[in-house]
């Protein structure tokens, strides 16, 4: 896992390696870190989306710290406390489908996910069943089914423009009939800050609930690695509105650091669950703070 | 829209006091604070940098005439560089002196390629262009299906072909020309820009259809990458104009102020709703007016002239500006609103507002309501709001089937907006800057 993570970010540090944001360059050991460095350092961290506030507390702390013999390492560390223990549940299996909602705003990649994460658990021998609860936007069910029969999902889909809890809730009770293992409802992309749509989502949840009592089990906000200081706002929301269990980070395998999530670690205690870091099933992987700043921060696995 | 960016800065200016002229002092305060604000709103660190030392140079023992505040000429002295930074006068498309314009589409995934190339095909068509909507986008499932249902939806032309990306943009462009359509807009693919393989294929594209505008499609959202991403599609296919998606949220857009900034790529459009009329041209100057709270009047009264008659929208403009706005005004507008978009987008405009407004949810479906409301309300009430007195706002309530709170609201909610715009009146927007 670890050796995937590492290489899926490596990508990211080729492109970045001619930038400033090279930190490996600029805490090499034994590097004194005067107050030109941690301007450079600061800069850097703000590069990779970490945010201005965020960014003069991680120098503030190691600023604090004495006689640093390798700079690069004290940063990961540093990097790597302020996300905390980071557990989520694990995918557990219950007596009846367990229930995963899948929110976001538009483009986040959450259909990709979807598939992805039915591709994983398809390979560990679950029945896996998707719901295109999508039914805005338009051939985002076909975009679903596609992936369905890619990887042997059966599939929910109603005609688009149909009710999206009511997509959800035949779901649910199919995957209770059909006795899957694991449901995994596909919504509409949505900004978190039209009030509308986040109600429809809240509907959703009550709906999901009414078919199996629990049910959703986890609701995984996926993001794009891309997203800058706003990614605070959508995860604020977002769990305001539904209660988000987890956080799922897409593209990571692009030059984009993800530096928000050191931001929203310090800020909402959301474990981050997967990172993407490519285009297949298994690119998918759990989460790991320490190799996440480590690779942040440039140290070579 | 906006509006974080916008509080932010209008705390900043309302701190820098003293008279006569505009000290170091004042000016580092500021700044220091505006570099913040910048940098949370996204806008690319080096380009924050350079924008604040310009801002400084500019300022640093600039007189202030008696007229005016400290903190109203630093106002003055940011939005001229805000201005500067967004691209100064807006730039349009590019038009093909031999038709068809081919106008193509590039951008990381989920930017929001597909939904632009219909809103913008939609937009070409109102006015007065033929243009035909090509599927290039091979790799994503159910991509093509995707524009083609948007064009059935618009009743646009529509290309697709089982060929290469390549071969559907050359093949389209042949289309057009059969059918005597005027514009081709190149859906493509979403990509990484450290993907050579399809930014291979992103060249290809370009070869195979030389078009007139190469479009940069970025997320509001997008962090301090959107920079090295822009860079490298523009090392590669040299854009000629970009646009920012998903504008209608809470994002900050810093990106739009750092493309034309660093890469010189003037943005072009922006798209702000779930709906296919969603799309705004991007005007430097009303972006940097909405930036620092002063609203954007000319924006609105475009958006009614689209939706409305000419001679409507002159009325409401002159209505606004002449502080003689009343119910009936109100009422009038009402309907002719609810072909302009989402109400929230047309307050953003209107300047101050945004302010006023914070936290209270504008939603459309209550417009019925408030039309009930007015409805009710004689003639003389609809002119003369303070005639309408405690019995008077019973029976305006049980006539309209709301509650006197709801009544009440709405007649705070007028005065303010009355109060507001005789404020704004005063200082004489739109045209000049308040001073």
């Amino acid at each position: 896992m670890f050796n995937r993570f590492a290489s899926g970010l490596r990508k990211t540090r080729q492109a970045i390696s001619n930038t400033l944001s090279d930190f490996s360059a600029l805490l090499g050991k034994g590097n004194q870190l005067d107050q030109a460095a941690l301007d450079e350092l600061e800069e850097a961290l703000i590069l990779a989306d970490i945010g201005a506030a965020s960014a003069a507390d991680i120098v503030a702390a190691i600023k604090k710290i004495t006689d640093i013999d390798d700079p690069q390492k004290a940063l990961a560390d540093i990097i790597k406390n302020r996300f905390g223990s980071n557990k989520g549940k694990a995918i557990a299996p219950i007596a009846g489908p367990y229930v995963i909602l899948i929110v976001g705003v538009n483009g986040s990649g959450k259909t990709t996910t979807i598939a992805k994460i039915a591709g994983r658990e398809i390979g560990m021998g679950h029945k896996v069943l998707l719901a295109a609860a999508d039914t805005f936007r338009a051939a985002a069910g076909e975009q679903l089914e596609h992936w369905a029969d890619k990887v042997g999902a059966d599939i929910i889909r109603q005609s688009s423009g149909s009710d999206p809890a009511a997509v959800a809730f035949d779901a649910v009770k199919a995957g209770i009939s059909r006795s899957a293992d694991l449901v995994l409802i596909d919504t509409a992309g949505r900004l978190q800050t039209k009030t509308n749509l986040m109600e429809e989502l809240k509907k959703i949840k009550r709906v999901v609930d009414k078919a199996l009592p629990g049910a959703p089990h986890e609701i995984l906000m996926v993001m794009d690695a891309t997203t800058g200081q706003n990614g605070l706002s959508q995860i604020d929301l977002f769990h305001q509105a539904v209660g988000l269990t987890g956080i799922v980070v897409t593209k990571l395998d692009g030059s984009a650091k993800g530096g928000v999530l050191v931001a929203a670690a310090e800020k909402f205690s959301i474990p981050i669950k997967y990172v993407g870091l490519g285009e297949k099933a298994e690119d998918l992987v759990d989460f790991d703070p320490a190799a996440f700043s480590r690779a942040l921060v440039g140290i070579d696995e | 829209m906006f509006e974080q960016i916008t509080d932010k800065l209008d705390g900043i200016f309302k701190k820098v006091t003293g008279r006569g002229f505009l000290s170091e002092k004042n000016i580092k305060e500021a700044t220091r604070e505006i570099r913040m604000a910048l940098l949370e709103a996204d806008v690319n660190y080096k380009v924050v940098k350079g924008f604040v030392a310009d801002v400084e140079a500019d300022a640093i023992g600039r007189e202030v005439t008696k007229s005016i505040t400290p903190g109203q000429l630093l106002v003055k002295i940011v939005r001229d560089r805000m201005v500067d930074l967004l691209g100064g006068s807006r730039q349009g498309l590019s038009v093909s002196g031999t038709p068809p314009t081919v106008i193509l589409l590039a951008g990381l995934q989920g930017s929001g390629k597909t939904t632009l190339a219909g809103k913008l095909a939609l937009y070409l068509r109102n006015k007065g262009h033929s243009p035909l909507l090509a599927a290039a986008d091979i790799h994503r499932p159910a991509a093509k299906k995707q524009l083609q249902i948007l064009a059935e939806s618009l009743n646009i032309s529509f290309f697709a072909s089982d060929d290469s990306a390549a071969g559907i943009a050359s093949g389209s462009i042949r289309h057009a020309r059969e059918k005597m359509l005027d514009t081709v807009i190149i859906d493509t693919a979403g990509r990484l820009q450290i993907d050579d393989e399809l930014m291979n294929e992103l060249q290809e594209v370009k070869k195979a259809s030389a078009p007139n505008e190469i479009l940069f499609v970025a997320d509001a959202m997008t962090g301090q990458e959107a920079l090295n991403v822009a860079s490298e599609f523009h090392t590669r296919v040299t854009l000629t104009g970009g646009v920012l998606t998903k504008m209608d949220g809470d994002a900050r857009g810093g990106a739009a102020m750092s493309l034309k900034a660093a890469l010189g790529i003037p943005i072009k459009f922006i798209g702000t709703g779930e709906k296919l009329s969603d799309l705004e041209e991007f005007h430097p100057d009303r972006v940097a007016s909405r930036i620092l709270g002063m609203g954007d009047i000319v924006s609105l009264v475009e958006k009614a002239q689209e939706a409305v008659d000419f001679e409507a929208a002159r009325k409401l403009e002159k209505k606004l500006l002449k502080e003689s706005f009343t119910f009936e005004d109100f009422l009038s507008q009402l309907h002719q609103l609810k072909k302009m978009g989402p109400l929230k987008n047309l307050l953003d405009m209107i300047p101050g507002l945004n302010k006023q407004l914070k936290g209270v949810e504008v939603d459309d479906s209550g417009l019925g309501r408030i039309e009930a409301i007015i409805n009710s309300m004689t003639r003389k009430e609809r002119l003369m709001p303070s005639l309408i007195d405690g019995s008077r706002r019973k029976r305006i309530a049980d006539g309209s089937g709301t509650s006197v709170q709801e009544v009440n609201q709405l007649l705070k909610q007028f005065h303010g907006m009355q109060k507001m715009i005789k404020n704004v009146s005063r200082m004489g927007m739109p045209k000049g800057f308040p001073i």
